[in-house]
């Protein structure tokens, strides 16, 4: 749904979406890297869940929302891919297990 | 500064206690406001929630290159400029950093002597004190709530720009492009111009509205946007099939849109997408200015609610100016402007600049703001999206994203007893997710209205609550505790209380 | 409160009109913590304990025939509840309040258990090391406080009751043979009228010869985002609402002059709820408020019929969610037939007058 422009020069890095390795630009944020590698919908809702994928890119309507580092519900749009960033669907509401996520 | 400025900015840890003056957003509004305070030496920080400065015109400014000038036009890399002088000025930057709340300080009389505003930035929570805050949040694009709108695949136009400006990604696949706006147009022809193939362009301007408009051509004709407006819609109509007097929309799909649906012309149409892009006009991101508690109104013109302001664009909350786009839509050339007359404005009530130097130095801005805005009237007229596009007739179309509440839901509460905003968040939780309303309230509004047949200012708005933008428990525990706070909350029990009076102080 | 009654008015075949505010209001039904709480009240005042705990075993009922009546599943659970304590002190103080409790003169007895930091972790296994024991009584719940407001609206509607939301009223003119409301908006009249204003009761109780006794309570509590399901029980301060969310609560403060949040307060609650529950840490909190309890001197309920103008009634409490079904029921009974029984008259505005028998 998105390609990449290459008269634009950044550094490359490589990131795992749902575990497989995503390339992306540095500079990206999640949900951008996710667009550009193909990813519609990045995570369930809680309440029916429905897959949803960014809308706004400019974080004011939360449907960018996936699980980053083990952290769940990040806003992926407003987040920096990083080298060796772990990104999952956020599937739902977020998960509380009864080890706390240090 | 040729590929890329330098990057400057203060880590959340590093900022002062307090400051003359704390800016919110690196929007064109709010960067002319911290340059103008830093020349009269008021200690300003600015804060904005993205990596660089910009805000949405000129979004990754400070990282354009020469391809994205060509292909983004000489308005955004005017962006430049703006962003250059306020790097240079002694203001000092917290990028990456969220405002989540704003309180008046006051003293032990209650007068009003500052603010406090809740910081947050890489999971640390700061609560900052300022004599002054201009809040200049911006707009967001207005909610455009068709059947289908939460498919995957379905984003706004600005989405699809700021991927542009931030990334350089252009659309691909098959992409269809709708709606109506001064914008849509330009986001358009910058997609076109990066080299997105779009198939259609899907206009819902409403047809009587060329009518309206037309009262308002003489400011129009004699300001930029004609000539500017033209050579866009030249563009677009060049490079793709625009369909116009567009009467409804939908996106259809299982978990993906597949198919855009649309009736022009007493006929429907489909046409397979891959993407579609929304947009039907911004309006101004009033969450902030509301949980402040700064009174609001409604502009009938563009159809939204605005802040209240004076002729410094200050607010009704003493120490709290507005400037640019969230004190209503005026454009980016505007915002820049008001952000030097709110930093004047400012300035003046810090005593750094008197008043009569104040007035002096506002004539020409005030001129070219004049300048700035004609032709504004004909635009807001023209380009007022159709009822049938804002307050969703079919009852199944979802108007709240977060709590996945339909239109339908919303019409059968009204006449089962919640006759506003805020009585519906307690009957349908509409309202009440992570995005907190920025998508849902005005529908909301205008459908409780057009259900009781009764004017979207008697409706009202939500009203919203701090944080503004979600903060994590672990940033609340870590701010400041006063021991009236401990005692309010029954901590360390034993200690400040006998137990004589814990029954009482026990309410459940 | 108004809602109950209504309800409980119409049920009995009365025709009955509610006039309510607007929108945006003084509304404790729309801000609270949704709790169904016996443990701990009524000291001094077994009556109240008594009131409290028959209405805690009156609750599946009203769920029961809100739910026939509406469609509306008000998410009642009553697993008992817990009173989390963080320092051994916290919980003797709350051990002598509960021996306290069961050894004044008309004790209503009720079952409760300490239990200490293991013993508590059985049940709540998310609790960290912080917690040095707890208190649990059999008889607490909670229900979703929302869905309840709505099915109590649905359930006023199915009755044919006359619901009239921006209906403020001004003044209430007794009149031979009942009484005249009136507002902004015109005039209506009935024969009987119940004030159930929450903080509005103080201006419109002396219109009848009727006192309405507040103090100034305010609360704060702190709601965040959407969980998966990690507590089965209520805790006093923490509970997990059946749609996901926490909501952490609440602040008690003697203050009724401004509803601004204050962050050191959300702060000290946040601090102890994670100390209580080290998983919540990384939530992301949606949402502060701060609202004024329906607080009454002593925080018992007040239920009075006019001397002055019969016909006229007061209704407030502090925990009107506990309390639903005794004003939905009862009291909605004892206003139709026009007597409050002895067992309910000890909540009468005398009680501050003559020195309490403890
Ligand atoms: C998606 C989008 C794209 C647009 N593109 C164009 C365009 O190409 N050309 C054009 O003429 N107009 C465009 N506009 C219109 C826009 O409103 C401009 O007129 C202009 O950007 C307004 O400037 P501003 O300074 O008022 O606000 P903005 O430029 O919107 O800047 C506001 C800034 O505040 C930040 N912010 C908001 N809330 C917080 C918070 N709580 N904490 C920290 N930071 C916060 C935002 O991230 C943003 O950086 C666009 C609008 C949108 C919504
Ligand atoms: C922070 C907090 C936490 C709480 N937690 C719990 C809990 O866990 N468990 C529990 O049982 N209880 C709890 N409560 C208490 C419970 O919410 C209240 O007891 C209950 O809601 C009171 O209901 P009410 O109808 O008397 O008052 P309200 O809900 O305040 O309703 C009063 C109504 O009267 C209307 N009104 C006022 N003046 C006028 C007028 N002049 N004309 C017309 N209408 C008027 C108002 O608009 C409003 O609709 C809590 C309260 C708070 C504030
Ligand atoms: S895409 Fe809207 S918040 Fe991220």
């Amino acid at each position: 749904m998105f390609r990449r422009l290459s008269d634009r020069a950044s550094g490359e890095v490589t990131f795992t979406f749902d575990g497989l390795p995503v390339r992306a630009s540095a500079g990206d944020s999640v949900a951008a890297a996710l667009l550009a590698a193909g990813v519609r919908a990045c995570r369930t809702t809680p309440v029916s869940g429905a897959p949803r994928g960014p809308y706004c890119m400019m974080g004011v309507c939360f449907e960018c929302l996936v699980r980053i580092d083990g952290m769940d519900n990040r806003q992926g749009c407003l987040v920096p891919v990083q080298e060796g960033m772990r990104v999952e669907t956020q599937h739902g509401a977020r998960a509380l297990t009864t080890e706390p996520a240090q | 500064m040729t590929e890329g400025m330098v990057r400057r900015g203060h880590g959340i840890a590093d900022l002062a206690d307090e400051y003359d003056v704390i800016v919110v957003g690196a929007g064109p509004a709010g960067l002319s406001a911290a340059t103008m305070l830093a020349r009269f030496k008021a200690r300003t920080l600015l804060v904005d929630e993205n990596q660089t400065p910009g805000g949405q015109i000129y979004r990754a400014i400070t990282l354009a290159q020469s391809a994205d000038r060509r292909r983004l036009g000489e308005d955004y890399w005017r962006g430049r400029g703006i962003a250059e002088d306020f790097l240079n000025s002694e203001a000092e930057y917290a990028p990456a950093t969220t405002a989540w709340s704003i309180q008046s300080v006051q003293d032990d009389a209650e007068r009003i002597v500052g603010q406090e505003v809740g910081l947050s930035s890489t999971g640390m929570a700061r609560l900052i004190r300022a004599k002054q805050v201009v809040l200049a949040t911006g707009a967001l694009e207005r909610p455009f709530p068709i059947p289908g709108w939460t498919l995957p695949g379905v984003m706004t136009a600005g989405a699809a720009q700021i991927a542009l400006k931030t990334s350089g990604l252009v659309p691909s696949g098959k992409v269809v492009i709708a709606g109506t706006g001064p914008l849509l147009y330009l986001l358009a022809a910058q997609l076109i111009e990066a080299g997105a193939r779009v198939s259609t362009v899907l206009d819902t301007t409403p047809r009587e509205n060329w009518l309206r408009a037309f009262r308002h051509a003489p400011g129009f004709l004699v300001s930029p946007y004609l000539a500017k407006g033209l050579k866009l819609l030249r563009t677009v109509q060049r490079r793709t099939r625009v369909i116009r007097w567009v009467s409804e929309l939908a996106a259809e799909g299982e978990g993906g849109l597949r198919e855009v649906v649309w009736r022009a012309g007493g006929c429907e149409h489909r046409l397979p997408a891959d993407l579609l892009l929304l947009h039907q006009g911004v309006v101004p991101n009033v969450n902030f200015s509301n949980a402040a508690g700064c009174a609001h109104e409604w502009d009938e013109a563009q159809l939204t609610f605005r802040p209240q302001i004076d002729e410094w664009y200050g607010s009704s909350v003493a120490g709290l100016s507005l400037a640019g786009d969230g004190a209503g839509i005026r454009g980016a050339e505007a915002a820049a402007i008001q952000g030097r007359i709110a930093g004047l404005g400012c300035a003046s009530r810090l005593g750094l600049v008197a008043p009569a130097e104040r007035d002096r130095l506002a004539v020409p801005l005030r001129r070219s703001l004049a300048r700035a805005m004609r032709g504004r009237r004909f635009l807001d007229e023209l380009y007022r999206p159709g009822k049938e596009f804002r307050v969703p007739q079919d009852p199944d179309t979802i108007v709240c994203r977060c709590e996945e509440i339909s239109a339908g839901q919303i019409r059968t509460s009204v006449s089962a007893g919640a006759g506003g905003p805020n009585q519906m968040k307690v009957f349908l939780r509409c309202g009440m997710g992570p995005c907190q309303g920025r998508l849902c309230g005005l529908t909301v509004t205008e459908l409780i209205a057009d259900e009781r047949s009764k004017h979207p200012c008697e409706i009202g708005f939500y009203r919203l609550r701090f944080p503004i933008k979600p903060l994590r428990l672990r940033e609340l525990a870590a701010l400041p505790q006063t021991q009236t706070a401990k005692v309010a909350v029954l901590a360390d029990l034993a200690d400040t209380h006998h137990s004589a009076d814990w029954n009482e102080r026990k309410p459940q | 409160m108004g809602a109950c009654v209504a309800w409980g008015l119409a049920r009995r075949g009365l025709r009955v009109c509610v006039l309510d505010e607007g929108d945006i209001a003084l509304r404790a039904s729309r801000a609270n913590f949704a709790l169904i709480w016996v443990q701990g009240k009524g000291i001094g005042f077994p009556a109240y304990a008594a009131w409290t705990k028959a209405a805690a075993e009156a609750w599946p009922r009203l769920a029961a025939e809100l739910r026939s009546e509406t469609g509306i599943n008000v998410g009642l659970d009553q697993p008992g509840g817990f009173t989390l304590c963080l320092s051994d002190r916290e919980l003797q103080a709350n051990v002598d309040l509960m021996v306290r409790l069961h050894s004044q003169t008309d004790a209503v007895i009720y079952p409760y258990e300490v239990m200490d930091h293991r013993q508590t972790k059985a049940r709540l296994p998310a609790i960290g090391p912080d917690v040095s024991g707890s208190i649990y009584c059999p008889l607490d719940g909670h229900v979703n406080s929302l869905r309840l407001f709505r099915a109590l609206h649905a359930a006023m509607k199915a009755r044919s009751v006359d619901y009239r939301a921006d209906h403020a009223v001004t003044a209430i003119e007794p009149r031979a043979g009942g009484f005249a409301l009136n507002g902004a908006w015109g005039t209506v009249r009935a024969p009987k009228v119940v004030l159930a204003a929450g903080l509005g009761n103080a201006r419109l109780a002396p219109m009848v010869g009727l006192e309405a006794l507040m103090k100034p309570s305010r609360g704060q509590i702190i709601v965040t985002e959407k969980a998966t399901p990690f507590l089965r029980y209520p805790v006093v301060t923490v509970r997990q609402t059946d749609e996901g969310g926490v909501m952490i609560g609440d602040s008690e403060e003697a203050d009724g002059s401004s509803l601004r949040i204050d962050h050191s307060i959300s702060s000290v609650m946040a601090d102890r709820a994670i100390r209580m529950f080290p998983l919540l840490g990384d939530l992301n909190v949606v949402r502060t408020w701060s609202a004024f309890r329906v607080m009454t001197p002593d925080g018992s309920p007040i239920y009075e019929q006019s001397e002055t103008c019969p016909g006229a009634y007061v209704a407030m409490a502090h925990s009107g969610v506990t309390l639903a079904p005794q004003h939905a029921f009862s009291l909605a009974d004892y206003i139709a037939t026009g007597t409050i029984p002895k067992e309910v008259a000890v909540f009468s505005t005398r009680r501050f007058r003559v020195p309490a028998s403890v």
